[in-house]
């Protein structure tokens, strides 16, 4: 039985382009004829639930609960409803949603036509990173294909649904990323977060019911509708069901992304598949779902990776895309170098965001660079707490962009108190990690 | 109305409020910046935490953010929990960051909402040891400073400039902490609305650049309530005064007019207060032409002997006060008084009166307006002839939005939720004008024609309203179907129109439009807009002469003396037969506030107090009249223009001149039988028993201000005619709302104060007396119905003339004639402009900016105006500036490309 429905096709192809002809050749378009043709909206809404599939993009929201709130039929009123998907993979170290684009874009595509059809959507928008060129022209060529073949457009597959299905190149920012802020940066005004509710689902795009899901997400869908539920929670090991990409990056032997059961250990991904440490470097810590997440450290190596292992351990799985922290790395130097990401992609917004993190940034820099002194640590950790805790400020992005630093200071605060000591940086390579800064 | 729990103790608040608003209408003080009464919440600066409790039980609670979290039955909040006390002081001291320490020098410091609000959350020392961040500061105009440096990111302005009143040249821009508000590039601020930014900015970004010119502390300005003299809105205003020169105007809350907006006109047009040109000193004119200065008493005797021994008119003002007005009309007598409208207004101003006070209903107050669920605009450009209203009529078109709010769960006051889930929904707004308006940008659908076809088209809509048919082309189809529907369907269809046009067709359309709805059950609203501050009172105050029989009388000699009012006749007639009038005449008294033409020809002139040396009583549009208190002691001899007159004409002893004048003026004309009750206010029967300081507590230097002159501390004068003193004491405290002259509460140093004065935050003044109402009689206005569609409007114009047909056409900078004396005013108006259809250009062998000049016809030739040509503008007719001169609605006048004309080398777009 297959054990890698998102990424088999690309494993047959030896990692090249999934073409149109394989991909329909590999059963493709199979579960959205069948969804579309043979199934109720609602039922693809349940069997989506029945299959416990939760958001990829980072938080794990139950993605057939999602759908479950968009108003369907009359309710809806007039007008268009929306089905978004948010292809704006700019958390740093992740970069599976591009595999999956670059690679096999009619899996996105197929997945896309059985969302809008599951939420009576009748556009769909895939709202892609900007500097993603490649993927956003595979999956134009895609969409093309697949329009050619009446698998997008008017009356899909010969019923009743039609969807217009459009690649939209975002403009640039990592907050384009938060759903809200996507459909604000879609609609042509400024990427800033809105406030909820209204959630997307009963007021998103133009003011109209929409549903924003993460690329990854989408393309589990064809393969829950192909083989059901029961398949799909059969996959993941233990309590979260399915396969999950998962990635390393930093000093391993073999960085890269693997289809895995959701719930793999920390340890089988590093060791296992990313080939342990390369020589010489031990690891001191990771983050374990991008820039955005709490470290980790040795000690939560046997952990398994999915939604509620790494939250009870003080962190988020994220994007399932981790960043190995090497022992030849200045924590101080990273967290910083995290900050003044942060900083430079806070929308300007609310303030504890906008005026905080520059702040922290700069705290940061002073005690990098030697002239920290005492008191700055409570001054990081206060600022952190009030900038950090969800609900004091208006979206994520601010909490996300704590969550490194509150870890490296609970993990490494040695690193933190040496510099301020010693009034200066001891970490000779750290070099390649350092800031920018300014 | 719920209850909820705020540090233990049980609060009754308004439903739908929010947890700020709530507090802050229980006297509570939480801080907060982006939050603003008339323009909801949005979250934006996190300055408002409390903490939350899910239940009794629990301890720790969460932050959350008051402007954000709606109130509800039993919620138990914090506002002095130490994390939100802390999370509080955090956020000031994020903001202080990069925030100057430059009080000292900002025009804000000692009004500003930051410094307050950094006060309340005790953030007193800096932690942060870095550099402040620095931006570039934009030329935005004559108006408005801007001081980027200064700004916290609260985004009122653009949310007030874009989401509020329609602007589109003020942007966010930028990113993280670079945001940067202002223009894609310097430059004028379009908007008419541009000097709200001053009191919208919680700080001193945008701040009020004439005032700065001659800068006086917000502590050291002596104030009083007072109205604007700007047109018949009568928005309510707080001027303030030093060293005995008007300094700024603010605005001052009503909740049933301005609110807390006014237009740059009424903000920034009251320079000629302070003019080189204005009257200080009564005088002679010599044989020579020459002016001499005499004294007070001199001038008094002068004039009384002039009084009792010439046959005498008198000649009132739409722009002077009820008081000054009746005290000519008394001393003159009816049959020897003219209102001092032109001979085309009067009878306009007469029926708009009537049918705007006599059909059983007041016009709709600016407040009421924004509750309307469709409108008509029927000829009336009110972006330029009664602005206020027109950005009321922008929030009255988001009505649809809110209620799409409701079914999606969204709070009214979550300003982003309801503006962004309705989109571009409007509510029903239609407009017909003679040229395109500032609210194109509303209109559900808009059309340009002459007066005569607006008032056809207006009545074709009264048949679609009662059922019948018309036959029109399909554009007007299209318009007059989609109005008439659009009222129709409405619960509270409103239907505004004015004098503006001098067009009595277009009044009567509007009226017709508003009894055929009436005949539907409906609640329909008229409102007729009004040219001058007190054209309904010196409508009301009637005189039997006419302009023109005025002029004559002293053209053929029937009288020989002529008192003319704070009137410049040239405005208001021919300039021969004014020219004519004014050299037969033996005597003529001018008095006026600043220079004009006609008081080159006066006689003896008379120093008249402009409205904020003086009391009075002005009636707008709704038929309220209201009061302006004086605000400070002129400089020489200048007197109000009703004491001067009844100086002579009663024997007073002073103290109860005005209050006798408008008891007799309530005696005479029944109409006015309620002004009455504005002068419970005054003296020692007002309603305060000690005064109401005009100068605040912590006004400096009254022992050292005048010590140029005398270093002898001066006596505080006496103040019999209002309640309030001249002087820093008096009881401050516990004010009527109605009577602050400045707002200030403890803590609260800024213009935000005047929540402090509300019973609910962005609701009525505490203590505000009752507005008071002229009366008036059943209406005698019979609205015929005769004629092709009705008689008075055939759709055609008047025929006959030769060249072309002229209209009236309005602008906000440069009509009204007081402002158009203040410099910053003349600096937005520029050249006087006239509009012309392309093919009428084509044929005079202009392009737009370049001059035209009236070579003959009706009214005076000579003078040249800048083109603008507009396809909107019928072909045979031309759009004139009204302003500079009299311009005759309908006359026909021939123009002649002026080879003389300097075009400016860029022409930029005005107001």
């Amino acid at each position: 039985m297959n054990k890698k429905p998102l990424t088999e096709r690309i494993l047959s192809a030896d990692g090249g382009l999934v073409s149109f002809a394989s991909y329909q050749a590999a059963g493709g378009y199979d579960s959205a004829r069948k969804a579309l043709t043979e199934m109720q909206p609602e039922q693809v809404q349940q069997q989506v639930k029945d299959a416990n599939l939760r958001g990829r993009g980072g938080a794990g929201f139950p993605t057939g609960l999602k759908w479950s709130f968009v108003p369907m039929g009359e309710a809806a009123g007039p007008g268009h409803k929306y089905m978004v998907c948010n292809a704006d993979e700019m958390e740093p170290g992740t970069f599976k949603d591009r595999y999956l684009m670059e690679k096999d874009p009619h899996l996105l595509v197929e997945g896309m036509i059985i969302a809008a059809y599951a939420v009576q959507a009748d556009k769909a928008f895939i709202f892609i990173r900007g500097e993603y060129h490649k993927a956003a022209r595979a999956l134009e060529s895609a969409i093309d294909e697949a329009r050619e073949k009446g698998f997008v457009g008017k009356n899909v597959f010969g019923s009743a649904f039609s969807v217009d299905l459009v690649v939209h190149r975002s403009g640039g920012r990592y907050i384009c990323g938060e759903e809200t802020a996507l459909l604000n940066a879609l609609e042509g005004k400024r990427a800033q977060p809105r406030t909820k509710p209204p959630f997307p689902p009963v007021s998103g795009a133009w003011g109209r019911p929409t549903v924003v899901n993460n690329v990854e997400t989408i393309c589990n869908v064809p393969c829950i509708i192909k083989e059901g539920a029961e398949w799909y929670q059969a996959l993941g090991i233990g309590e979260d069901a399915g396969t999950k990409i998962y990635g390393v990056s930093g000093r391993v032997n073999k960085p890269g992304l693997w289809e895995l059961p959701m719930g793999t250990t920390v340890r089988e991904i590093i060791e296992t598949h990313a080939g342990g440490m390369q020589k010489g470097y031990a690891l001191r810590g990771f983050l374990p779902g991008g820039a955005s997440t709490d470290f980790l450290v040795e000690e939560h190596l046997d952990l398994p990776m999915n939604y509620g292992s790494i939250q009870a351990a003080g962190s988020r799985m994220g994007t399932g895309t981790m960043i190995i922290m090497d022992d030849s790395i200045c924590p101080v130097a990273l967290a910083m170098n995290l900050q003044h990401f942060f900083a430079q992609e806070s929308c300007g917004f609310c303030t504890p965001c906008r005026e905080g993190l520059p702040w922290l940034e700069a705290l940061l820099k002073d005690i990098e660079e030697g002239r920290g002194s005492t008191g700055d640590l409570e001054l990081l950790e206060q600022n952190a707490d009030y900038i950090g805790t969800p609900g004091n400020t208006f979206c994520l992005h601010a909490t996300g962009a704590i969550e490194p630093l509150t870890s490296a200071l609970k993990y490494f605060r040695a690193d933190f108190e040496q510099h301020i000591e010693q009034g200066c940086c001891t970490y000779q390579t750290s070099a390649p990690l350092k800031a920018a800064g300014t | 109305m719920p209850k909820i729990i705020i540090d233990n103790k049980e609060y009754e608040v308004a439903d739908g409020d929010n947890l700020l608003q709530a507090c802050l209408s229980r006297g509570i003080d939480l801080p907060y910046f982006c939050w603003h009464p008339a323009m909801g919440s949005v979250g934006a600066c996190r300055q408002c935490a409390v903490v939350q409790y899910q239940d009794e039980n629990d301890e720790r609670g969460r932050i959350v953010m008051g402007c954000m979290t709606p109130v509800s039955e039993g919620l138990r909040i914090s506002v002095d929990a130490n994390n939100a006390v802390n999370f509080r002081a955090s956020v000031i001291e994020w903001l202080m960051l990069n925030h100057p320490h430059d009080c000292p020098v900002c025009e804000e410091g000692g009004e500003c909402h930051l410094q307050d609000m950094t006060v309340m959350t005790g953030h007193t020392s800096r932690r942060y040891t870095g550099k402040k961040r620095t931006f570039e500061n934009q030329y935005l105009g004559p108006f408005i400073n801007h001081e980027m440096n200064r700004c916290i990111t609260c985004y009122r302005c653009v949310r007030y400039y874009k989401d509020y009143a329609g602007g589109t040249d003020l942007q966010a821009l930028g990113s993280r902490n670079r945001m940067y508000f202002g223009r894609t590039e310097p430059g004028v601020l379009e908007s008419e609305f541009s000097g709200n930014l001053v009191e919208v900015c919680p700080t001193g970004v945008f701040t009020n650049k004439p005032f700065s010119e001659s800068y006086t502390r917000k502590w050291d300005l002596q104030s009083a309530p007072s109205v604007c003299m700007g047109c018949a809105v009568g928005c309510n205003t707080s001027p303030g005064e030093r060293y005995g020169n008007l300094k700024r105007i603010q605005n001052r809350y009503n909740e049933d007019i301005n609110s807390y907006f006014l237009c740059d006109r009424g903000r920034f047009g009251s320079g000629y207060v302070n003019s080189e040109k204005r009257i200080r000193n009564a005088g002679l004119r010599c044989e020579d032409g020459s002016f001499e200065i005499i004294d007070k008493t001199d001038a008094l005797n002068r004039f009384a002997a002039i009084v009792k021994d010439n046959k005498l008119i008198g000649i009132g003002s739409p722009r002077a006060s009820v008081e000054s007005n009746y005290a000519l009309r008394a001393l003159v007598g009816e049959a020897n008084y003219c209102a001092g409208f032109s001979d085309a207004e009067a009878p306009l101003v007469d029926l708009a009166i009537d049918l705007s006070q006599g059909h059983g209903k007041r016009a709709p107050t600016l407040k009421r307006v924004e509750a309307a669920d469709a409108v008509l605009l029927l000829g009336e450009d009110v972006s330029n002839t009664a602005p206020r209203l027109a950005l009321s009529l922008r929030q009255t078109s988001r009505n649809v939005s809110k209620e799409m709010a409701g079914p999606a769960s969204i709070p009214l006051w979550q300003d982003a939720g309801v503006r962004g889930h309705a989109q571009s929904a409007l509510t029903p707004v239609y407009s017909a004008s003679v040229l395109p308006t500032r609210l194109e940008d509303i209109c559900t659908d808009s059309i340009c024609t002459t007066p005569e076809r607006i008032a056809y088209l207006g009545n074709c809509i009264t048949q679609l309203i009662e059922g019948k048919s018309v036959e029109l082309d399909e554009a007007d189809m299209a318009f007059v179907n989609g109005a008439a529907q659009a009222l129709k369907s409405a619960s509270n269809p409103l239907v505004v129109s004015g004098t503006s046009l001098l067009n009595e067709a277009v009044l009567h359309a509007a009226a017709q439009i508003t009894e055929a709805l009436k005949a539907l059950a409906q609640e329909p609203d008229l409102l007729l807009c009004f040219a001058e501050v007190n054209s309904v009172g010196a409508g009301l105050i009637t005189g039997a002469l006419s302009m023109h029989s005025a002029l004559k009388k002293l053209t053929d000699g029937s009288v020989d003396t002529a008192i003319v009012l704070e009137n410049d006749l040239y405005r208001r007639a021919e300039s021969e037969k004014v020219a004519a009038a004014l050299s037969a005449a033996s005597q003529v008294v001018g008095l006026d506030v600043v220079e004009n033409a006609t008081l080159e020809q006066a006689t003896l002139v008379l120093p008249a107090a402009s409205f904020a040396e003086t009391e009075g009583c002005c009636i707008n549009y709704e038929g309220r009249a209201q009061q302006f208190y004086q605000v400070y002691e002129p400089q020489g001899d200048i007197m109000a223009a009703w004491a001067w007159v009844a100086g002579i004409s009663k024997e007073s002893t002073e103290t109860d001149v005005r209050e006798k004048l408008i008891s007799d003026c309530a005696i005479e004309l029944p109409c006015l039988s309620r002004l009455t009750h504005l002068n419970r206010m005054a003296g020692q029967s007002g309603r305060t028993a000690a005064k109401i300081p005009r100068q605040t507590h912590r006004f400096s230097g009254r022992t050292a201000m005048n010590a140029n002159v005398s270093v002898h501390e001066p006596r505080t004068s006496e103040d019999v005619n209002s309640p309030f003193s001249f002087s820093m004491e008096g009881d401050s405290a516990a004010q009527p709302g109605d009577l602050a002259p400045y707002v200030w509460a403890p803590g609260w140093n800024s213009n935000q104060s005047v929540t402090q004065y509300q019973e609910h935050a962005g609701g009525a003044l505490r203590g505000a007396a009752d507005a008071v109402f002229v009366s008036h009689a059943a209406s005698t206005t019979t609205l015929e119905k005769t004629g092709p569609i009705f008689g008075k409007a055939s759709g055609k114009v008047r025929e006959g003339g030769a060249g072309l047909c002229l209209v009236p056409v309005y602008c906000v900078f440069g009509s009204d004639e007081l402002s158009a004396h203040t410099s910053e005013m003349q600096a937005r108006a520029g050249r006087a402009r006239i509009s012309l259809n392309p093919q009428d250009a084509k044929a005079l062998h202009v392009k737009t900016g370049d001059g035209l000049y009236c070579s003959t016809g009706e009214i005076t030739p000579g003078q040249s105006y800048e083109v603008l040509v507009s396809a909107s503008m019928q072909q045979g007719f031309v759009g004139l500036v009204q302003g500079a001169a009299y311009l005759p609605a309908g006359a026909w006048v021939s123009f002649v490309r002026d080879e003389n004309w300097a075009r400016q080398p860029e022409v930029i777009a005005r107001g």
